[in-house]
């Protein structure tokens, strides 16, 4: 039996308030008025589809050492390197090693539901299990109806045939070079075809033959489907596809449209967690994943869903939420706006790769040291034991810090140093086994930290170098939701 | 122990330009207005001297690197110049490499001049600068007065002073420093504010608001020292010696071992226990007469005070609202006006302390003359707390 065997996701905890949006860009474009509804999932300005692939991956493992995933994939249209294996960079992140198969899965919509599906296929042939996330933050122009429409969110899986909770009956692909829309290269933005087209062209034509397909293949029948998964930003496209299928209106799941948004290639995946976080053993799901061309899966959920521990997955990032109804900071983060940021932005900062490659694992990994004389556990690891007590020469073992609980022990908002997100909060972070770290402190907002507040640490953008093109990637508190 | 520098050094002259906004002065400039007043006051030439150390710290915004911008400053005949960094202590170490090559035998005369020229980068505070390549990776982006302000939450959690009663002292740390800055003709600020001033001021770094970080400034100092018996052989009477000369560097305990609760500073309290014992004081709180500290934030000050062990810990806050270290209080601080008002020239700044207590013991400081002060002690702090230089200065009157 192949299938996934945990699921994780992450949810940046900004949601932008429709409403602002549309406050600041009716006059422009009176046809969003509609759309005022809801909340979006939004990025802080320090995360972006691989830190929140990281972070979903991370809700995936739940903190367990992975030592057997001997592949990891990542599906995303979004990612920060067009050409530096993003994969890679999250594969060092969270420990892997690097003996592992790392691979970035690019270029529509479905990518994420066919790096699933390619996830599986490798997984039952090799009979090693692997990781897939599928993340994306899509950038959009302001006052269009996408700036609603969309979300930020990432998914991620392991797949294997150890404790399957969501049996892989099978699924069928078709490619069709059919454009609803798309981004050139070296584009910042998308083009859109018109509406009535995609949908009575796309999706009633090209859907329903991939459905049917994979019901004939798997056998399964379609009154049978318990939970429909299917991302789709055209009203009723989907209960008529059900309609015709044969499947129950019931089984429709709800889009996370209202609260979070559409979240890109990843959505059918961050749908499939939902479902699965509301399903019972013996319950079918299909999936289906739309761009130029369809993907469409079936699972069967298994007895071992039950046995799964505790994570955020869709409903736990959910709740953790911040209403957000500052549409010009929104633009600032996404540098929708020449924004007069003083001399103090303009510090050079390149980052020297060589160093950076030295101290990877450090930097991408948080992996500090452990000292083999007197346990002292320090960050970063250092040649000369810290502890005032010790002091041995070469001492450290490798210690991963990522999955340590920690604590505030001082802090402060600064408003004097640049940042696009001010007051930049700082401070003391005491781990609990040991160690401590003056970090920045991120997700708060100005009157939420108190010295002693519990935290954890989060895979984040350090900065951005824009006159390389470079992201640097780092570490940073946020509160603990798991100790609130 | 070593028997340390105690009377084998005098200090021969000072000099102390204006310090301020001086936008019509380059770094140069400022250096020959302390160095002449300081040759004056010596009573040397420029050929006399033996060699010569210069402090800066951020030497990429005025004079660049190395010894040679004072050489050139001042013509000096090919001596040996050697330009000394090490943050905020930079003034501090320049004298003490000018005061061991004394002590040592290998110069008779040797001149310590600090400058620092940063009223030149299009914006207030403290120039925003790469920390090498490792720590650009995982440092936060903060400034000085983020990382100086966690002194206070972590100060009020130890001793469970409450934020506002500390927020209250540190008003008054800075109210007491413009009073005496207001007396001084060469300082940066020399207005009174009250406290209510300071406690409405708009927010830096919480809780540290304008009036609890002291300014940037431009500015520079200068020392001549000798041995006692050559400065009396070249007719000085009234002398002034080094007691105690210490510095304490972090290590990375403060940084990366949780020993440290972030309410003090591990090396202030190292290099006053090593001064006080290099200048044979026991009773630190009965026999300082003055001191100047490294006042770059209200919050720092206050806690210097408990690790210079004038005020017994956690009890700083209320020694400074009785008045304990106002001009007439038992022991004043910051006399000068502090960095506070007086300024704060990086690599002039230790000196700048220095020319303060040298003025009081000789009776020369004017309107702020204390009375018959014998023992001064000067402080620097640089870096951050978390990771930091201290360098504690002891000198008084040289009377064997």
């Amino acid at each position: 039996m192949i299938g996934i065997t945990a699921y994780g996701a992450y949810v940046p905890r900004l949601r932008l308030q429709r409403q602002a949006i549309v406050d600041a860009n009716a006059w422009f474009n009176p046809a969003i008025k509609g759309l005022a509804k809801g909340e979006r999932a939004i990025c802080n300005w320090d995360e972006d589809s691989l830190t929140m692939a990281v972070e979903a991956a991370r809700d995936c493992l739940a903190g367990e050492r992975p030592e057997e995933i001997s592949a990891l994939y990542f599906a995303s249209t979004t990612l920060p390197f067009d050409d530096r294996q993003n994969a890679g960079i999250m594969a060092t992140a969270l420990n892997f090693g690097e003996d592992i198969t790392v691979m970035d899965i690019v270029g529509s919509q479905r990518a994420g539901t066919s790096g699933l599906v390619q996830a599986m296929d490798v997984a039952g042939g090799k009979g090693s299990p692997g990781l897939i996330t599928a993340s994306d933050k899509r950038r959009t122009k302001a006052a269009g109806p996408q700036e609603l429409q969309f979300g930020d969110a990432a998914a991620a899986f392991t797949v294997g045939s150890d404790g399957v909770i969501a049996e892989y009956l099978g699924g069928y692909q078709l490619a069709i070079d059919f454009v609803d829309h798309y981004r050139g290269g070296n584009e910042d933005f998308d083009y859109n075809w018109e509406e009535r087209w995609i949908r009575d062209e796309g999706y009633f034509k090209i859907v329903p033959r991939a459905i049917a397909a994979a019901l004939e293949k798997t056998g399964v029948d379609a009154a049978t489907i318990d939970h429909f998964v299917m991302p789709c930003l055209i009203r009723r496209v989907p209960e008529r596809l059900t309609k015709e299928a044969g499947i129950k209106a019931e089984a429709i799941r709800d889009q996370l449209h209202g609260n979070l948004g559409e979240a890109g290639s990843a959505h059918p995946l961050v749908m499939l967690v939902d479902a699965l976080q509301d399903a019972e053993p013996g319950q079918i799901i299909m999936v289906v994943g739309w761009g130029n061309g369809c993907d469409v899966l079936l699972f069967r959920v298994t007895d071992a869903l039950k046995d799964l521990s505790p994570r955020n997955g869709v409903k736990g990032s959910l709740a953790r939420r911040k209403e957000d109804t500052n549409y010009n900071r929104y633009l600032s983060f996404n540098n929708l706006v020449l924004q007069d940021r003083g001399i103090r932005a303009e510090v050079d900062s390149p980052t020297a790769i060589s160093a950076l490659y030295r101290n990877k694992d450090m930097i991408l990994g948080f992996v500090g040291g452990k000292c083999r004389t007197c346990g002292t556990v320090q960050y970063p690891a250092s040649r000369v034991c810290v502890s005032p007590n010790c002091g041995e020469f070469n001492s450290q073992e490798p210690h991963p810090f990522a999955e340590i609980p920690a604590s505030i022990q001082s802090w402060t908002a600064d408003n004097l140093t640049y940042s696009p997100d001010p007051p930049t909060h700082f401070g003391m972070v005491v781990f609990e086994e040991g160690g401590r770290l003056m970090a920045d402190i991120t997700d708060v907002s100005p009157g939420e930290v108190e010295v002693g507040m519990p935290v954890r640490m989060s895979f984040r953008v350090k900065a951005v170098d824009d006159k390389r093109g470079f992201k640097k990637y780092f570490w940073k508190a946020v509160p603990d939701q798991r100790a609130a | 122990m070593p028997k340390g520098i105690k009377d084998k050094v005098a200090i021969l002259g000072m000099g102390c330009s204006k310090f301020g906004e001086r936008w019509d002065m380059n770094a140069e400039d400022l250096i020959v207005e302390a160095v002449e007043e300081c040759l004056d006051d010596a009573g040397v030439e420029r050929n006399q001297i033996d060699a010569a150390w210069f402090s800066t710290a951020i030497e990429e915004v005025h004079v660049g690197k190395s010894g040679v911008p004072l050489a050139v400053a001042l013509r000096l005949p090919y001596i040996p110049v050697t330009r000394v960094e090490n943050y905020c202590a930079s003034g501090t170490e320049s004298f003490r490499g000018a005061v061991y090559a004394v002590a040592s035998g290998a110069a008779d005369i040797a001149i310590a001049v600090g400058v620092e020229k940063l009223k030149d980068t299009g914006y207030g505070g403290l120039p925003q600068r790469m920390r090498g390549a490792v720590a650009d990776m995982y440092w936060p982006n903060f400034s000085a007065p983020g990382s100086f302000a966690q002194l206070a939450t972590a100060y009020s959690a130890k001793h469970g002073v409450d934020a506002g009663e500390l927020k209250k002292a540190m008003a008054q740390v800075s109210v007491k420093s413009h009073d005496n800055g207001a007396k001084n003709e060469r300082a940066h600020l020399r207005n009174k504010i009250d406290i209510d001033t300071v406690l409405n001021a708009p927010m830096v770094a919480e809780p540290l608001g304008l009036f609890d970080c002291c300014g940037v400034s431009d500015g520079s100092a200068a020392a001549i020292v000798t041995t006692p018996e050559i400065a009396r052989s070249l007719g000085k009477t009234d002398l002034v010696s080094v007691k105690a000369l210490q510095l304490a560097v972090s290590n990375g305990t403060e940084a990366s071992h949780n020993s440290w609760d972030g309410s003090y500073f591990m090396t202030t309290r190292r290099a006053a226990e090593r001064a006080y014992a290099e200048a044979g004081i026991k009773k630190p709180r009965e026999e300082v007469s003055m001191l100047e500290c490294h006042d770059c934030f209200s919050i720092t000050e206050l806690v210097t005070m408990e690790d210079l062990y004038l005020s017994p810990e956690g009890t700083a806050w209320k020694d400074i609202l009785d008045g304990f270290y106002n001009a007439d209080g038992k022991i004043p601080c910051q006399i000068d006006g502090g960095l506070k008002c007086f300024g704060h020239p990086i690599g002039a700044s230790g000196l700048r302390m220095l020319y303060e207590m040298y003025s009081q013991i000789l009776g020369r400081a004017g309107e702020r003359q204390l009375d018959d002060p014998r023992i001064g002690l000067t402080h620097n702090l640089g870096g951050f707390p978390h990771q930091n230089v201290s360098s504690v200065s002891i000198v008084g009157r040289y009377e064997n």
